[in-house]
């Protein structure tokens, strides 16, 4: 599904403040992979993201998304197949529109007819918003034409994660989506992300940093650090992993210890 | 008194274009588009122009033409050539000046021999005196029901996105070059308009009728806004807020016509547009200094 081969990216080159942010990153996932990653302080996770959705252009390598070679392909054209989630929940929406205008925004994005640019929702799609809106369980049905910017981080999160997902995406980027929210609602957020994903076999990859939801969830973990993966765990091998053997096995693979001041372990 | 009102209300729909188009750039797009004078002058030129040679009609879409392609350059300079946007509005602004010198052939030119759309439909006999205002309120609902459509669809809510959010803008298959540059076209393709309908209801165009639109046009909004929105969003509400600030700014200026007070209202308009705009941040500082002397005196009492 997602192919990247050889991907580098340098900041900064030929100053002091040269940082090699990716260095020849191989990765490959197949279609309905949902695979969580998780890394030390500025072990390249976000830029990893930054380069599969074209915030900037790779230096060196290649990367194919279903087939299409995306590597030069401008940010807002890869985003038409790719959803993204940030840590912040004001990331996502826009405040001074109303909810039922955020959702036809990400809805009308899929519409690819000749006068697609003036295509507008009709009865039955505000219908689908309404029926989409509530399987968040939030009441979010009922305030459809209120603004955004009225909504809770989580509630707006959710609203994010369905704008994202209403549509399936070819591949959905989560960049630590549930950090910002307090320990409920990050679950809350978390158990519709797993639900959705499923429900829609979307290909999913995940930053946290909670080590227990890198292991629960999906069928793949990575583990980076200096720009690399170091650390890339599947199939029977992911099944009974503890947290420990987790740190452990990074501290073989990376030649140190996990380092990240946010980790939660438990 | 009759005359004073209807007057008031033809140039306060007219004008209501210039507050639209500033609604659309500045309070959807977010960006402060000083191409408006210039284009609004543009717009007069064309248009005088077009009539000259007896199509007053033709001359409506003609000066939107120019009107947009003038936006197309501020925005052109501003998405791709990494100019600041106010400066790109002033630059196109400033080089505007030759052009509608070019277009008119000389500083100002007069229609009174040429049919304007005012005109022809006076010479119906249809509405009677009221006939500018018909005509005027006609063309502004026209573009007041396409805009309201327009925003909602899927282009239109890319083009408010753009101006509410960017990084979702980024992540959300929208290309903010081109959504701010049909932002920037349609809303000097409006203040062209408004300065075609001004060349035409006023039989002449002259080189200065843009001076000062950007700022006539966004104390129409802020009094709009302060009287009708009060911050509640919605698109409807907003458009409607506009024309009803441009509607009682041409009354206030009526009223300081009538009482021979003109030379000071230009300061006047400057000082509410820059209070309005300062609001929030004086609202900041005053209720900033009343915490402050509320603690010191309590502390004061405290040491007692």
């Amino acid at each position: 599904m997602l192919k990247l081969s050889g991907v580098s990216k340098t900041f900064n080159p030929g100053t002091v403040n040269e940082k090699k942010a990716l260095t020849d990153v191989d990765l490959r996932l197949e279609r309905g992979d949902f695979i969580t990653i998780v890394g030390s302080n500025g072990a390249g996770k976000s830029t990893l993201f930054n380069a599969i959705s074209g915030v900037f252009f790779a230096d060196a390598g290649s990367i194919v998304l279903d087939g299409e070679d995306i590597t030069f392909q401008p940010e807002y054209r890869r985003s038409r197949e790719i959803g993204r989630l940030f840590q912040d929940p004001m990331k996502g929406t826009a405040p001074h529109m109303t909810i039922e205008e955020n959702l036809a925004l990400a809805y009308l994005r899929a519409v690819k007819h000749q006068r697609a640019f003036f295509s507008r929702v009709n009865k039955e799609d505000k219908a689908f918003f309404r029926e989409q809106l509530s399987l968040l369980g939030m009441g979010l049905e009922d305030r459809m034409r209120q603004p955004v910017g009225l909504l809770s981080g989580g509630q707006r999160q959710a609203l994010t994660l369905l704008m994202a997902t209403m549509v399936p995406p070819k591949l959905l980027l989560l960049d630590e989506h549930t950090a910002a929210l307090d320990p409920g609602t990050a679950e809350k957020v978390l158990a519709l992300t797993k639900d959705i994903v499923a429900r829609q076999n979307i290909t999913c990859l995940m930053v946290t940093h909670n080590m227990k939801n890198a292991l629960e969830l999906g069928n793949r973990t990575l583990m980076m650090d200096a720009g690399r993966i170091v650390l890339d765990i599947g199939g029977e091998e992911r099944k009974g992993l503890t947290v420990e053997d987790l740190l452990s096995r990074f501290r073989a693979g990376a030649g140190k210890d996990l380092d990240n001041d946010r980790i939660l372990l438990s | 008194m009759l005359t004073i009102v209807q007057t008031a209300l033809e140039a306060g729909v007219i004008y209501a274009l210039v507050a639209l188009a500033l609604f659309l750039s500045y309070t959807i797009l977010d960006i402060a588009d000083l191409t408006t004078d210039g284009a609004f002058t543009l717009g007069c030129a064309v248009s005088a122009t077009v009539c000259l040679t007896g199509h007053p009609v033709l001359a409506l879409p003609m000066a939107m033409l120019a009107g947009a392609a003038a936006g197309f350059v501020t925005a052109f300079l501003q998405t791709k050539l990494g100019v600041p946007s106010i400066l790109a509005g002033i630059i196109t602004n400033f080089g505007l000046y030759s052009v509608n010198l070019t277009v008119m052939g000389s500083a100002n030119v007069n229609l009174y021999k040429s049919d304007t759309i005012f005109s022809l439909v006076k010479e119906t006999g249809f509405a009677g005196s009221w006939h500018k205002l018909l005509v005027a309120s006609v063309v502004v609902l026209a573009v007041c029901v396409l805009l309201v459509l327009f925003l909602g669809t899927r282009l239109g809510l890319s083009i408010r996105a753009t101006g509410d959010n960017t990084d979702m803008v980024r992540a959300s298959s929208i290309n903010p070059v081109f959504t701010i540059t049909v932002g920037l076209c349609l809303a000097n393709a409006m203040t062209a308009l408004s300065g075609a309908l001004i060349a035409q209801y006023q039989k002449s165009a002259d080189m200065n009728l843009g001076t000062g639109m950007v700022v006539l046009g966004l104390a129409s909004l802020i009094i709009g806004q302060s009287v009708i929105s009060r911050g509640k969003s919605g698109i409807l509400r907003g458009v409607v807020a506009v024309v009803v600030g441009s509607l009682i700014y041409r009354a206030i200026y009526a009223v300081a016509l009538k009482f021979n007070v003109t030379t000071y209202l230009k300061l006047i308009t400057a000082v509410i547009v820059a209070l309005a705009i300062a609001a929030p941040a004086l609202k900041d500082y005053f209720l900033l200094q009343r915490r402050k002397r509320a603690a010191l005196s309590e502390r004061r009492r405290g040491a007692c």
